[in-house]
């Protein structure tokens, strides 16, 4: 029990001290036993008072230090590091948030904020009675990173790995490197040919001896945690000898009886089974699909010398400190009949007219049929209310809008029609939106309560839609090929690589990181990173910055060949745990095994993988296991501080501000905003938009500040400029 | 531990105890500060780093010394820890229910539902809507 605990209620300018009665608060909580140290502050994260705390700790030898302010998400680090400064265990401090859940939502009642106040602090003090010195945990970690995917977001987060020292696996599912960017012919915005794209970063990747790629390859088991994952990949074999020739393989590939679905062009066309994906694919080995050659002795005869196909596939176990998963997307599968897919002959996709486009370099045509007229329909398994994909896939509205153009560009005598709901060509994509209008592309605005009906009449097909833009008016649009903007969708394979590495899936079925804007690559498992469109729809450019991202966490972390990860993890009271295996049961990440202790069976936590999730903890039947910093004595100790009553004096009803003297404001310096503020006002008396200009800090900010110290008399308002829209104020 | 003065306040709202999540739920309740979104000054946040490692003998504690109800602000699908995050909070409320029920408390005092990193009207509103409901019981 810690039993010199020292408490600081800060006034946030007037945040919470307009409701809240700090003053008060700090003379009652200075009269409990445990609590040696208690101030009301101006700014409890000032420089200055930062500085005062460290001495507070250091001269009154407190064990403990409870700061009630804002929220933890914006100071929690601040004050842990001003303990870790003041040499006090980071663990021993506890954040009350007295400002976004008191002062604020409070301000209508005072007094009772005020009251809400004191059972907040008195649990965090409670709580951090209990709290323990916590020690990071150290682990060893191998410098090698293992990369899932080998799309352009693994290929350059791959490169990125390499050049920083580390040792690259990058292993790839299909048998060629380049993922979707391969099937795009030209890439926006700068129109680069997607395979080029493949080929530059292959031939990068090439020059680094510490990458090392493996295609037909999938993992098969994982095992081990940060600084050592134990992975085993299985790499299917392409059934061609190392000792065959390239001619004699190019022989075998031109003379190939028997014919496969294509995958590459989504089933468009058919390709030899032995085949790459496109002629420069990479890398430059061709790939035989055994099985359809089963019964084809003739020519597999003929072939003995090039073909082996009695090859068998390889696993290989690879040991990496870390691993970043970019495992790409899916396109939307439209469902027979959703627009007359499948049913309708002229229906496609807007990758199968990629492909088509790319296939057909001097007319559009499709079945035997010249294109001329192309209607687009957006949004189509993206956006849908009542459907699985509820969210918006980003790239789709620009990727047509670029197709739209590319159509023009090529085939110059074509018209197209989008139907669209909300066109989303956001930053500088917006720019080639503008140049589709111009060139006389028509858009016609639906709403998901009224989608367009694909139908066909005589020999024509009839896209008709009420466009909101011309008062609902249905039109009918005579298209010759309809085209289906589809979104991204989660890979179907996704779930088996959650399986394998424990990464959660969000209800888009894609993978979840731990926090969008905070922790926007990292997910849950230690060590394991996420990138690219496996994260949620993503254009390139977002994709490889994800991947970007990760790859520099990744090389961060492998750096020192030690790691230091955060002690809030699961313990088991090994003395009373009994080994019944629930809690190994619900955990999702495995950290929790049947160990011996002595000669009983209990469960252990393995430190390197626990998360502190704490969903073993309330299975236990016995109650044995607690997570630091969350345990029993903490809760509840903060429960009874909620519940205790005090008595607190009226301090006004919050309506009246009071205006205080400099003096009596408390401060020892202003806080560095207001410096700034007071260096730029330059004039003798100045407007907001000029001391905007003076000192560069933002606008709101300025003006947030300024009525602070307005309030508490630093300046004063000077009158109002002359066109009347700003006032001036000056120093007081 | 020391004890300071006892004096009731004037409140006479209901006390509520909400469980909530760092990542997930404590941002939309933080906002629906921000936002000066009024909810009852009898509302205490407990924060944990996910609603399913919310154990029954807390529930217990705070229902025997003094809270009216708690609410678990789920984090349902969105948690980053578990896909099976929502069902086993639910099995955290059902084993509360059964002990509450042994004591005799009205299993309506605790409530969960789940809650968003912006969902600060939802929470404003389901703290009115809860506090109205435990208002009305007489256990």
């Amino acid at each position: 029990m810690k039993q010199r605990i020292g408490v600081y209620i800060c006034h946030c300018g007037g945040n919470i001290s307009d409701y809240v009665d700090v003053e008060e608060l700090g003379k009652m909580f200075h009269q409990e036993e445990n609590v040696v140290v208690s101030k009301d502050v101006m700014f409890a994260c000032a420089d200055s008072n930062q500085k005062d705390m460290v001495a507070d700790i250091q001269a009154n030898k407190l064990d403990a230090i409870v700061v009630c302010s804002c929220s933890p998400k914006l100071h929690l680090h601040t004050f842990k590091n001003v303990a870790a400064r003041a040499g006090l265990n980071p663990s021993n401090y506890v954040q009350v948030n007295i400002r976004e859940q008191c002062s604020w939502p409070h301000s209508d009642r005072p007094r009772e904020a005020t009251v809400k106040a004191a059972g907040l602090i008195r649990a965090g003090i409670n709580r951090v009675s209990y709290s323990e010195s916590l020690e990071n945990i150290e682990l060893t970690v191998k410098k090698s990173a293992l990369v899932i995917g080998a799309g352009v977001s693994g290929m350059k987060a791959a490169i990125d790995l390499a050049r920083s020292g580390n040792e690259v696996f990058l292993i790839e599912k299909d048998f060629f490197v380049g993922g979707r960017i391969a099937q795009k012919q030209t890439l926006f915005p700068t129109n680069q040919n997607g395979k080029e794209v493949v080929t530059f970063l292959y031939n990068e990747m090439k020059k680094f001896p510490n990458i090392t790629i493996f295609t037909g390859a999938t993992v098969e088991k994982v095992s081990g945690s940060l600084g050592n994952f134990s992975v085993d990949i299985k790499v299917k074999p392409r059934y061609i000898k190392p000792s065959a020739d390239k001619r004699s393989v190019e022989r075998a590939m031109g003379e190939c009886p028997v014919t496969i679905h294509d995958d590459f062009n989504l089933g468009l066309v058919e390709r030899k089974a032995i085949y790459k994906n496109y002629p420069e694919a990479l890398p430059d080995v061709p790939v035989v699909d055994a099985e359809a050659l089963k019964d084809a002795h003739d020519f597999t005869s003929k072939f003995a010398s090039t073909l082996n196909l009695n090859e068998e596939a390889q696993t290989l176990s690879l040991i990496a400190g870390s691993v970043l998963v970019t495992t790409g997307y899916d396109h939307y599968q439209p469902k027979e009949g959703e627009y007359g897919y499948k049913t309708i002959s002229n229906v496609v996709t807007l990758p199968e007219l990629n492909r088509l486009m790319e296939m057909n370099p001097e007319k559009l045509v499709y079945k035997g049929k010249q294109i001329k007229s192309l209607a687009f329909i957006y949004c189509v398994g993206s956006r849908q209310t009542k459907g699985d994909n509820k969210y918006c896939s980003r790239q789709c509205c620009t990727s047509t809008i670029h197709t739209s153009l590319q159509l023009k560009e090529k085939y110059k005598d074509i018209q197209t029609y989008h139907l669209y709901r909300d066109i989303r060509t956001y930053g500088k994509q917006e720019l080639m939106y503008a140049e589709s209008s111009k060139q006389g592309d028509l858009y016609f605005k639906y709403e998901e309560k009224e989608m367009p009906v694909v139908s066909v009449d005589g020999k024509s097909t009839i896209v008709k839609v009420k466009d909101y833009l011309t008062a609902k008016k249905e039109m009918e649009i005579e298209a010759d090929l309809v085209v289906l903007v589809t979104g991204m969708v989660a890979r179907e394979d996704a779930t088996t690589i959650s399986e394998l590495f424990k990464i959660p899936i969000g209800r888009d079925k894609f993978f979840n990181e731990i926090h969008p804007k905070l922790k926007p690559v990292e997910t849950v498992i230690k060590g394991v990173y996420i990138g690219g469109t496996c994260q949620g729809p993503k254009n390139v450019s977002e994709s490889v910055q994800s991947s970007l991202a990760g790859a520099s966490k990744i090389t961060a972390l492998l750096k020192s060949g030690t790691v230091s990860v955060d002690p809030i993890i699961a313990s088991v009271d090994a003395n009373k745990c009994t080994w019944c295996g629930k809690c190994s049961d619900v955990c999702d990440f495995t950290a929790i095994k049947e160990v011996l202790f002595g000669e009983k069976h209990v469960a252990g936590v393995n430190k390197a993988v626990c998360t502190g999730c704490g969903i073993c903890a309330p299975v236990c039947p016995e109650n044995v296991i607690e997570i630091a910093q969350y345990t029993d004595n903490e809760i509840e100790s903060m429960i009874d501080g909620f519940m205790m009553d005090f008595d607190i004096k009226e301090k006004g009803t919050g309506e009246v501000v009071e205006v205080e003297e400099e003096g009596k404001v408390g401060m020892k310096e202003y806080p560095l905003v207001w410096r700034e503020i007071l260096a730029g006002m330059t004039a003798e008396k100045n407007t907001i938009p000029e001391i905007v200009a003076n000192t560069k800090l933002a606008g709101e900010l300025v003006t947030f500040h300024l009525m602070t110290m307005n309030r508490y008399g630093v300046v004063v308002p000077a009158g109002m400029d002359a066109k009347e829209t700003y006032y001036y104020y000056k120093r007081k | 531990m020391s004890t300071t003065i006892n004096q009731s306040p004037a409140t006479k709202s209901p006390k509520i105890l909400v469980f909530s999540t760092d990542k997930i739920s404590d941002p939309g309740i933080d906002q629906a500060g921000l936002r000066k979104i009024h909810y009852a000054p009898s509302v205490y946040v407990i924060s944990l780093p996910c609603s399913s490692g919310i154990k029954p003998k807390w529930i217990l504690h705070a229902l025997e010394h003094g809270f009216d109800g708690v609410f678990i602000a789920a984090d349902g699908h969105e948690c980053s820890y578990s896909s099976r995050c929502a069902e086993h909070t639910n099995t955290i409320v059902e084993t509360s229910q059964v002990l509450m029920k042994e004591k005799n408390i009205n299993p309506r005092r605790v409530r969960m539902a789940a809650l968003c990193s912006v969902c600060a009207e939802p929470f404003a509103s389901h703290m009115e809507n809860y506090g109205k409901i435990l208002a009305s019981l007489e256990d």
